[in-house]
């Protein structure tokens, strides 16, 4: 069973006059990281608006877990791009409000609930802050312990990163593959970074042409755990060149 | 606490310049039936303090009191409204709008008509000055809800209420303490005005029956009342608000 599928699925923004994701098919398997990698604007962030439901498809089915989407909830955890912790909460209230939503749990097992997923992502203590107290990594952390508390097994990621630094952003890369390995999720990650992408990624998938028909499948010839040094490898370098020279031919300057 | 008081001295030196100016001019033109200078309102003001403090500040503020909370009620509720469904926005809009065209002072004395000398005229008087900014506020402060914050919280499968409560509301809480601190000097301005056009008692009511006796500083005597009561709630709005508004300026 695919723990994510599309099966010809196509999307159409109204203000457009062609369907910006025409007729595309792919799937992921459970426990697999997969990054998304595309140029800007390519309608990689429309995949996982559809996948989460937030758009609804033109035409085509999404399967999560071998069931169409519609009908099921709490089957995808969503990070948008930008960590948007209410500002008005508490870390810990932020981390309940998935909770909240879904219903069912006292105010003190939330919290409990709560807790021990900060200390699982490295905040332990950080509960009673506002989010205005913390830096921009503890943010993004704080926000996927979030997503993770949505309840599902399949995350999805949209350039979580983006906005951090660059040595902020590599290290929240190193965490985060420790986090997946650690939790056993099914992840995709949207990201416009090569390198990022090559890291991350069991396979990436690349979107080589807008609109979008297909997902290019390209394994990583890297085994996890991994670290930084796998740049060292000439494998891997090429890789991250095809990439490179893939999405240029894309981009018009 | 140091640093405010510093920050307000330079406007404490120009208040009393201004004062000193009043006074000098005053005295200069020495009419006080028309120009009483501040020293004779605030003596004025101490000999008139039974009847003011016991009879018509008490009256002036129930009518406040009364009005400030059917504003808040018909404001808070017609932004609610309106931020819920798109079409009672389009037809409450136009007419919470237009409810501002009315010259609220040129009909006022109707509603002495249709509800006597009661408070209620003077209420509606007030609630009419004060439910619009309080509801435009407000409304505005709905619509600043980020869509991203919304979205997310559909993913989580949220309904329109709990939208409302958990991104909508906190979001509107800076801007409904705005609201407040605007209204409260609107309301008491209404009740004046609604005394000052027929009443039995009230600070608007008092200024206006010193100035049929040629009362000059019986007139501002009340006002000043009226003033210092206004900002000493406006401050008090401001002191809750810092304690349950912590994140303003963020997000």
């Amino acid at each position: 069973m695919k723990a994510l599928e599309f099966d010809r699925v196509s999307y159409r923004y109204p203000e457009d006059d062609f369907d910006i994701i025409d007729n595309l098919s792919f799937s992921v398997e459970p426990g697999s990281f997969h990054c998304i990698v595309g140029v800007s604007g390519c309608g990689k962030s429309t995949i996982l608006r559809l996948t989460c439901g937030l758009l609804r498809p033109r035409c085509g089915r999404i399967l999560a877990g071998g069931a169409p989407i519609e009908g099921q909830s709490r089957y995808c955890g969503y990070m948008p791009q930008r960590d948007l912790l209410l500002p008005w909460r508490t870390v810990g209230e932020n981390l309940a409000l998935p909770l909240e939503i879904r219903g069912g749990y006292t105010r003190a097992e939330r919290r409990e609930l709560a807790e021990s997923v900060l200390a699982d992502v490295g905040l332990a203590g950080c509960a009673g802050k506002l989010p205005g107290e913390l830096s921009g990594g503890m943010r993004q952390r704080a926000a996927f312990a979030r997503t993770m508390l949505a309840g599902s097994d399949l995350l999805l990621l949209d350039e979580p990163f983006s906005a951090l630094d660059f040595l902020t952003r590599i290290s929240m890369q190193e965490w985060l593959l420790d986090q997946w390995e650690k939790h056993k999720k099914t992840i995709l990650f949207i990201t416009h970074d090569v390198e990022e992408a090559v890291f991350l990624s069991g396979s990436v998938l690349a979107v080589d042409n807008t609109p979008i028909r297909r997902l290019a499948e390209i394994p990583v010839p890297a085994a996890y755990p991994r670290t930084r040094a796998c740049f060292a490898r000439p494998e891997t370098v090429a890789l991250r060149e095809e990439l490179i020279e893939m999405l240029r031919r894309q981009v018009e300057v | 606490m140091n640093r405010a008081n510093r920050g307000s001295l330079p406007a404490l030196i120009f208040l009393f310049a201004l004062l000193a100016l009043w006074q000098l001019g005053a005295m200069e033109v020495n009419a006080a039936y028309i120009l009483p200078t501040p020293l004779q309102i605030l003596r004025r003001l101490w000999e008139l303090r039974l009847p003011l403090f016991t009879v018509h500040l008490p009256a002036t503020m129930a009518v406040t009191g009364l009005g400030l909370a059917i504003s808040l009620a018909l404001g808070l509720g017609l932004a609610a409204a309106m931020d819920w469904s798109p079409l009672l926005q389009k037809c409450l809009y136009p007419v919470v709008v237009a409810s501002q065209t009315i010259p609220t002072t040129a009909i006022a004395p109707l509603f002495v008509l249709w509800f006597g000398y009661g408070i209620w005229s003077k209420v509606l008087v007030s609630v009419l000055m004060t439910f619009f900014p309080i509801t435009i506020t407000v409304y505005d402060g709905f619509r600043s809800a980020r869509t991203e914050m919304t979205e997310l919280l559909e993913t989580y499968g949220a309904t329109k209420w709990d939208i409302f409560r958990k991104i909508k509301v906190p979001c509107a809480l800076p801007y409904f303490f705005s609201a407040v601190k605007m209204a409260v000097p609107i309301s008491i301005i209404g009740a004046a005005i609604g005394e000052w056009l027929g009443a039995q008692s009230g600070l608007g009511y008092f200024s206006r029956r010193m100035m049929t006796q040629l009362d000059g500083a019986g007139v501002f005597a009340p006002i000043v009342l009226l003033s210092a009561v206004a900002m000493a709630a406006a401050g008090l709005v401001g002191l809750v608000e810092k304690r349950v508004v912590k994140w303003r300026g963020e997000s």
